[in-house]
């Protein structure tokens, strides 16, 4: 459904997008994840046509972005970052005057803007004007917006971004209920956001893809093994020894010593069932364990090792 | 078609939904009425001309005021980003916002009637040269439009599309009078900037005559301004 390849964008000796290329399918829910200014803005501005692109291409139900750009936009809904709105128009005249430039036929505007209303909770405020709303109740009407024509394809730019945490929620909620039937894009910095709602994940860092996949995909890949935390009583050298004699372990680490209390945590080979062995290793041995848990690898760090070096950067400017 | 309607009436709801509509045709309105009265009774004259003669000067402050927060406001926000993915040509916008903008100069000048009827009832003024000095004025106050609509694709700050505009229009406007036409040396030169200037053609149109080189003159330039919004537009999508 949406085809881009090779797509490069530069604002003058900075490139923004750096040959990117991905395709969506329908029925995907595609999260864009990176750091700020990674690129992820102009690669949605150029797929929803209010940027053009320096190379590349890119197709959307393929009609070509540059070339059939009005054929485009009839199929996107376009929710841009914080959500700009008329602050002078009342609520429902700026949805009136959408769904009029939107082409939908006079007959169905009014049960049309009455459906947004709904889906995006805008009844108790339908008096009011723009201005007036707060920026959970704008953020909806952005939505409202971008949904008036019933898109097959939603494009949103960090939805939830200044919203407190009901709000987040809420739209989150609303994303994985339009999700089911419609083509997301969103894109976000938050990492718990993309494993909520999405069905895959794009890492952007500098301009560039430099990950792509399901969240438990990309969260596997993340590191080759498993990670184990234990709580052991017992003989500190024994213990050492001990584990130091089992081949599945790749390193461990003595974290932490209290009343004779040892707690490890240890790196083991992927797929060796860790745990299981160390409950053993325990039992055999007779201490006593108090606590023994797997470290589920997390989006967080794949984010970090993939776009680390860039976070580093900007520390050290 | 559709879509310029739409524009049109978004642009022009907002005038009116803001204190601006009423503070430009209050002051607009007063203004150019002092200006005309206190010659009036002094000429002791049944016309007009006082109050078609000011108005080059008043469009130059008043005109752009109307069209800088056309496009500059929409960047500021950030509303033109939803507005340039609608499904919409660039030229449409163009020119919805250009309608707005002359319907709310076009309800302004109608409200100046009550000057007319005044001198009427004082006098017998000659018809033709009101009658054309008000097409005149909706033609000028046209290419004022366009100027300052261009103006304000430039920039994302109000202040400076307003100032810019007036400059355009300061420009344009005295490029055709005597005092600058006198001093180029060249002949040829003189009377094509005589032809160029914004003022030039009211003036001929206000003896009575609408004449097509008149017409011709205001058309492509309103014609001109607005190509060169809708490619300024354009450009902005280059980044």
């Amino acid at each position: 459904m949406i085809e881009v390849k090779n797509l490069t964008k530069r604002y003058g000796p900075t490139v923004a997008v750096d040959n990117v290329s991905f395709n969506a399918k329908a029925g995907e829910v595609l999260g864009f994840l990176g750091p700020n200014g990674a690129g992820k803005t102009t690669t949605m501005r150029v797929l929803t046509c209010y940027l053009s692109a320096d190379e590349g291409n890119a197709t959307v139900d393929g009609y070509d972005v540059f070339d059939q750009s009005v054929e485009v936009r009839k199929r996107i809904g376009y929710l841009p970052e914080s959500a700009p709105l008329y602050l002078d128009m009342g609520v429902i005249d700026y949805l009136k005057f959408i769904a009029q430039v939107r082409d939908i036929p006079k007959s169905q505007r009014q049960q049309r803007t009455k459906e947004v209303i709904d889906i995006c909770g805008l009844e108790s405020v339908i008096q009011k004007d723009v201005g007036e709303l707060s920026k959970g109740f704008r953020q909806r009407l952005g939505l409202a917006q971008s949904l008036i024509h019933n898109p097959p394809i939603l494009i949103m730019d960090e939805p939830t971004s200044g919203l407190d945490p009901n709000q987040i929620i809420e739209i989150r909620n609303l994303i994985k209920e339009i999700g089911k039937e419609k083509m997301i894009i969103f894109s976000t910095h938050i990492l718990p956001e993309v494993s909520a709602t999405c069905s895959r994940i794009l890492i952007i860092n500098n301009g560039k893809i430099v990950a792509n996949g399901s969240p438990e995909s990309l969260a596997e890949r993340a590191k080759g093994g498993e990670v184990v935390d234990i709580t052991i009583r017992g003989p500190a050298e024994k213990i050492e020894s001990k584990l130091q004699g089992l081949n599945f372990v790749n390193e461990f680490d003595c974290v932490n010593t209290v009343d004779g209390l040892l707690s490890y945590r240890i790196a083991s080979e992927k797929g060796t069932n860790a745990a299981e062995e160390l409950f053993q290793l325990v039992v055999q041995n007779g201490w006593s364990l108090t606590e023994l848990r797997q470290e589920s690898v997390s989006l967080e760090d794949v984010f970090r090792e993939l776009t680390g070096e860039s976070v580093n950067k900007e520390v050290a400017a | 078609m559709n879509n310029i309607a739409a524009i049109f009436k978004k642009e022009f709801r907002s005038y009116f939904n803001s204190p601006i509509a009423y503070i430009f045709i209050t002051f607009f309105l007063a203004l150019s009425s002092w200006l005309f009265l206190q010659g009036f009774f002094l000429s002791r004259q049944a016309d007009m001309r006082g109050f078609f003669s000011v108005m080059p000067w008043m469009y130059l402050f008043f005109v752009p005021a109307v069209t800088m927060k056309l496009w500059a406001e929409e960047r500021k926000l950030g509303t033109v980003e939803i507005l340039m993915t609608l499904p919409i040509k660039d030229f449409e916008v163009v020119l919805g916002k250009f309608l707005a903008s002359f319907a709310l100069l076009g309800v302004t000048i109608l409200l100046s009637f009550s000057l007319p009827i005044a001198v009427a009832s004082l006098g017998d003024p000659d018809g033709g040269p009101i009658v054309g000095g008000y097409i005149g004025l909706l033609l000028m106050g046209a290419a004022y439009l366009s100027i300052g609509l261009f103006a304000s694709t430039l920039t994302e700050n109000q202040i400076i599309g307003f100032i810019v505009g007036i400059g355009l229009c300061f420009v344009l406007l005295i490029i055709g009078q005597e005092f600058v036409l006198f001093r180029i040396p060249s002949p040829w030169l003189a009377s094509f900037f005589r032809y160029l200037g914004l003022g030039t053609h009211f003036s001929s149109i206000l003896r009575g005559v609408i004449d097509s080189r008149d017409l011709i003159y205001y058309f492509s330039l309103i014609g001109f301004f607005l190509y060169l919004s809708t490619l300024r537009v354009q450009m902005q999508k280059v980044g």
